[in-house]
């Protein structure tokens, strides 16, 4: 993707910060997703990945900070875990029009976007970890979203299966050209197309592109051939530490060993 | 032909399985049955208040209930007592109360075994009125609010992310029970009106493909129900209200000998 052309931005927040009773959640959070744009929001349990996922979704509104969304942003999204009740019988073509009706045209694009249009009276109770996630993703295409946001859509996944979900949504966005937001619970192992990682705990300890070291053999060795094309490692630069409560100390001398901890997975 | 106790008694016993089964099925997808069940035993302490402070016995029944519903939704998350026990604490306790308030009030002749097993054979014309009239606005209601009450009950954040309100939906599905147990009561009785709800939904589980396909041949088997209930207490002189019960029985065991057509190969 052209660096230079000014892309659409979808979302931006400034200064973002949420409070639940006397405490902040997030705080200081700046973040901007653009058309095209793959962002991966990464930090540990706790550190506010999904209340800035929310924000930006609109679930919730910040206490502090302002967020700008593009004009009839249409958003598509992928839940963390959907388990579905044995006693509710529902197939793939009814789950598409879940939260919205669809024809039977775009019903059938959607599947077929995502390889799936053979399972269309397949009831989802019965597809596999992979066909099912297949399902989640045609489901939010099917909205024709602006931007896609996926909660940390590989959760006990292995990296196998992280890399086929991650090629699916790199493919996705090259052929709708719709924005990513993905919450990853993985620190250190990212998906290679991400254009901008954000680490938070809390507030944002560092930002940029992650390393795609595919070519190295300790990589291929750890990930497997099939990692080569779809994940990269995100070097963190902190510039501080945290306590165990959560609040920021600045010593930057502190700065090597977390870049070797992060570096070394 | 409305003079007829038993016109009327299997008009109102449809009319009010028209719209349990469909309701009924969200009672089984979210495995509410026990919530259903105490929302049901709470409606004799709503009985008793309304017999003390003189107000119309549904509405009595219905506010009880819809108190007892909005109660447990904000005691769920309560770590202390799992919600397993506060349901068997309030159900119990909201039953008992009632009963021993009745009795602390001699000028009320009530029947409590009326109350308490239904008495679908005594339905005045005014009943029937107030079951379809009331019967038509929950379905009403239930078909406008059926997108957000599905999509909340498989994803709480599915509905968030996407716009549609889950802690609504998950309250107006609170009322619309508190609502069918009201006008149920008189019918059935507290202590079966969960039987309406469950039986029919959990029966057409096999028979369905689709949610709503599911919530209609719910509605129709408890239809079927209520019809063979009625006209087996009049053939064996047995009492009505469980007799229903027994019907939709029966045909939850005969549907499970049948071969399944919903796709469970699984």
């Amino acid at each position: 993707m052209n660096k230079n052309t000014q892309r659409e931005i979808l979302v931006s927040g400034l200064g973002i910060g949420v409070k639940q009773g006397q405490r902040w959640r997030i705080r200081g959070v700046d973040i901007s997703i653009s058309r095209g744009e793959i962002v991966t929001l990464i930090g540990p349990n706790g550190s506010g990945k999904s209340t800035v996922a929310k924000i930006i979704t609109g679930v919730i509104s910040p206490t502090a900070g302002q967020i700008i969304r593009a004009d009839n942003l249409r958003i598509g999204y992928v839940p963390q875990k959907l388990e579905i009740a044995q006693t509710l019988p529902i197939n793939v073509t009814r789950f598409l029009s879940l939260t919205k009706s669809h024809s039977p045209q775009e019903v059938r694009k959607a599947l077929e976007m995502l390889e799936v249009f053979h399972l269309k009276n397949a009831p989802v109770q019965q597809l596999s970890g992979g066909e099912f996630q297949r399902v989640l993703l045609a489901r939010a295409m099917i909205l024709a979203p602006d931007l896609l946001v996926l909660d940390e859509p590989a959760q006990g996944v292995d990296y196998a299966g992280q890399g086929i979900l991650y090629a699916l949504v790199e493919r996705l966005r090259e052929q709708t050209g719709c924005g990513v937001l993905m919450v990853s619970h993985d620190l250190h192992v990212v998906m290679a197309q991400t254009d901008k990682v954000i680490c938070l705990n809390g507030h944002v300890c560092c930002s940029g592109s992650p390393d795609v070291v595919a070519g190295s053999p300790q990589f291929l060795e750890l990930f497997g051939q099939e990692a080569q094309q779809t994940l990269a490692l995100y070097r963190h630069e902190h510039d501080h530490a945290h306590l165990p409560d959560g609040e920021i100390c600045n010593h930057s001398t502190t700065l090597g060993d977390s870049k070797k901890g992060a570096s070394d997975v | 032909m409305f003079d007829d106790f038993l016109v009327r008694a299997l008009v109102a016993g449809v009319g009010l399985a028209l719209i349990a089964g469909p309701l009924g099925c969200f009672v089984v997808w979210r495995r509410m049955s026990y919530f259903g069940e105490t929302m049901a035993h709470s409606a004799l302490l709503g009985i008793a208040l309304s017999m003390l402070w003189g107000v119309n016995l549904m509405l009595g029944v219905f506010v009880v209930g819809a108190l007892v519903a909005i109660a447990l939704l904000i005691l769920e998350h309560n770590q202390t007592i799992s919600i397993d026990a506060l349901l068997g604490i309030l159900s119990h306790s909201t039953l008992a109360v009632g009963l021993v308030l009745l009795s602390l009030m001699p000028w009320v002749r009530v029947d409590i075994m009326g109350f308490l097993f239904g008495d679908i054979l005594s339905v005045s014309r005014l009943d029937v009125l107030i079951i379809y009239i009331g019967g038509a606005v929950l379905l009403g209601l239930l078909i406008w609010f059926w997108r957000p009450l599905l999509v909340a009950t498989l994803s709480v954040e599915l509905a968030q992310a996407e716009g549609l309100n889950p802690r609504r939906a998950q309250i107006i599905l609170m009322l619309l029970l508190a609502s069918v147990i009201a006008i149920a009561m008189k019918l059935v009785g507290v202590l079966l009106i969960t039987s309406l709800l469950i039986i029919p939904a959990a029966t057409a589980r096999r028979f369905a493909t689709s949610p709503e396909q599911m919530a209609l041949i719910a509605a129709l088997l408890g239809s079927v129900a209520v019809i063979s209930g009625v006209f087996g207490s009049l053939t064996w002189d047995t009492p009505t209200g469980p007799s229903i019960v027994v019907a939709a029985l029966i045909i939850f065991l005969v549907s499970i000998s049948l071969p399944a057509l919903g796709g469970r190969r699984k």
